[in-house]
């Protein structure tokens, strides 16, 4: 508990002076706020913007810092040194997930405040967030392993994340794509926030999520076995 | 038990390369080891294996007496490595690079500014990481070396590419380390920087140690001309053999004032290197 506490420490410490990961977790929740204020359209759906871009928010934001913080300590040979001062990889890789957690969640808060969920809305829609962002995480360190500076999780992540972030907006204009889409947790995700006020969640929806999280598990798997955390 | 650090018969390949090829070492506590080789030799290979980082193929390598390939947590917080390649965190302040050491270390505030007291950064304590000047980042590296208060070492080309400047400082770092009866294991392919700082040294060419000793006794032995230089006042240069009967020549020439400088034809480690492995020490 002790490492991951540090590297969660390091982290916030690095938050501010990192702009390339600060704009990741203020871009969406910023939109959301100016968008759910200024524009005002006829016949749009309630709370429209916060619907599309906290599922942009979840694809987005955790999958591209978590691969951009793990390749950058590679690149830069700080992970070495953690390894070298006993910190054990599983330590690492959980102290920057939770931060990424924990900076998402906050992200999550200023969307579930402008959405003005509350109860049994907000206990689903935190829900569905979370898993969201816990996919997302699991995506982003599969990347980061695999990638041994941050020009090639940059260019692994942005198509990737692309697709899980622009994937549920698309689907809404065209039925092709939603057939595709639906088999990826961001649609999934996407349909569960719209579908906050019924009564009833959709199964399908909680089994694609949960068939995605044992894909993502076994990658992340395959890939830390054959890669470790220092190649 | 005063061994710091024990290799034996360690081998290791990358593929059909052979790196290393039947190293043994045995360096005692309070000495200044260096390993001398060309770029390439398996310098920081062997670093990487003692310190427990990559796996021999073959051979046992130990630290304080404990296992290279099984060294606890414990026995990690009980040397300090510094390697070229290490990275800081350029966006971090020199206070929070070792804050993060600290932290995993378990040791506080004062121990970070004794730190960076004893590498001369505590004024720069503040300063992010990636604003420091080549020397000052390895200064920093060698404080968060330090963060632990480690009985050994190692520093892999501590003063690669620094000025001679912050390369004295340096030096002058790693000889009050020694001074307080830590081991320092070294590697350089600058041969001043051996001769000045090690106690004994091992010539390392294509895997294998081909000299080991102290600098000066493995000059002497190479010495094959036993000859001493002397340059005379008048500026002419006369040799003599390098034996009992220059005593008599040496004490006159001295004596009546004539002698200006004596030089003995030793070679130096980049020649005597040259002449085992004919390559240069410094490629």
């Amino acid at each position: 508990m002790k490492n991951i506490a540090v590297i969660f420490k390091k982290q916030i410490r690095d938050t501010l002076k990192n702009k390339m990961v600060l704009i990741q977790f203020l871009m969406f929740p910023l939109l959301v706020v100016i968008f759910e204020n200024v524009v005002k359209i006829e016949d749009m759906p309630e709370h429209f913007f916060v619907k599309l871009f906290a599922v942009m928010f979840v694809g987005m934001a955790p999958l591209t810092c978590m691969s951009a913080i793990i390749a950058e300590e590679k690149e830069k040979n700080t992970l070495r040194v953690l390894l070298m001062s006993n910190v054990k990889p599983a330590e690492y890789l959980v102290g920057v997930g939770s931060y990424v957690f924990v900076m998402c969640s906050a992200g999550m808060a200023v969307f579930a405040v402008v959405g003005g969920y509350s109860g049994t809305e907000l206990v689903r829609f935190i829900a569905a967030m979370s898993a969201g962002i816990i996919l997302s995480e699991l995506t982003g360190a599969v990347i980061g392993i695999f990638s041994r500076n941050q020009m090639t999780a940059t260019s692994i992540s942005v198509p990737v994340m692309m697709l899980f972030a622009f994937l549920p907006m698309l689907s809404m204009f065209n039925d092709t794509i939603k057939s595709v889409a639906q088999v990826t947790y961001s649609q999934q995700i996407s349909e569960l926030i719209n579908g906050i006020g019924d009564s009833g969640i959709q199964a399908e929806s909680l089994i694609v999520i949960a068939v995605n999280f044992v894909l993502a598990v076994i990658l992340f798997t395959v890939a830390y076995k054959r890669k470790g955390l220092e190649t | 038990m005063n061994r710091s650090i024990t290799a034996t018969e360690i081998c290791k390949s990358f593929g059909a390369r052979t790196v290393l090829n039947g190293i043994d070492l045995d360096i005692q506590k309070g000495e200044i080891f260096g390993l001398l080789g060309p770029s390439g030799a398996g310098k920081t290979t062997l670093i990487k294996i003692l310190t427990g980082q990559i796996a021999q193929d073959s051979g046992t390598a130990a630290i304080n007496g404990n296992d290279s390939r099984k060294l606890s947590g414990d026995d990690r917080k009980r040397f300090g490595i510094t390697m070229d390649n290490f990275g800081v965190y350029e966006r971090l302040s020199c206070y929070d690079n070792l804050k993060i050491i600290a932290g995993i270390y378990g040791v506080g505030k004062a121990e970070i500014m004794n730190a960076l007291r004893k590498v001369g950064l505590e004024e720069a304590a503040k300063t992010p990481a990636g604003k420091l000047s080549k020397g000052m980042t390895v200064r920093l590296k060698l404080a968060r070396a330090f963060m632990s208060d480690p009985d050994v070492l190692f520093l892999d080309e501590p003063t690669s590419g620094l000025d001679p400047v912050s390369a004295e400082e340096i030096h002058r770092m790693i000889l009050a380390e020694k001074q307080r009866g830590k081991t320092v294991f070294l590697t350089t392919h600058t041969m001043t920087e051996a001769e000045k700082l090690c106690d004994n040294i091992a010539l390392l060419s294509e895997g294998r140690i081909v000299e080991y000793g102290r600098p000066c006794e493995i000059c002497r032995r190479y010495d094959h001309q036993r000859r001493l230089r002397i340059h005379l006042t008048d500026g002419n240069d006369i040799e003599i053999p390098h034996d009992k009967d220059a005593a008599d020549m040496l004490s006159e020439l001295i004596i009546s004032g004539r002698a200006e400088t004596i030089h003995t034809t030793e070679p130096d480690l980049e020649t005597v290197f040259m002449e085992i492995t004919g390559k240069e020490l410094s490629a």
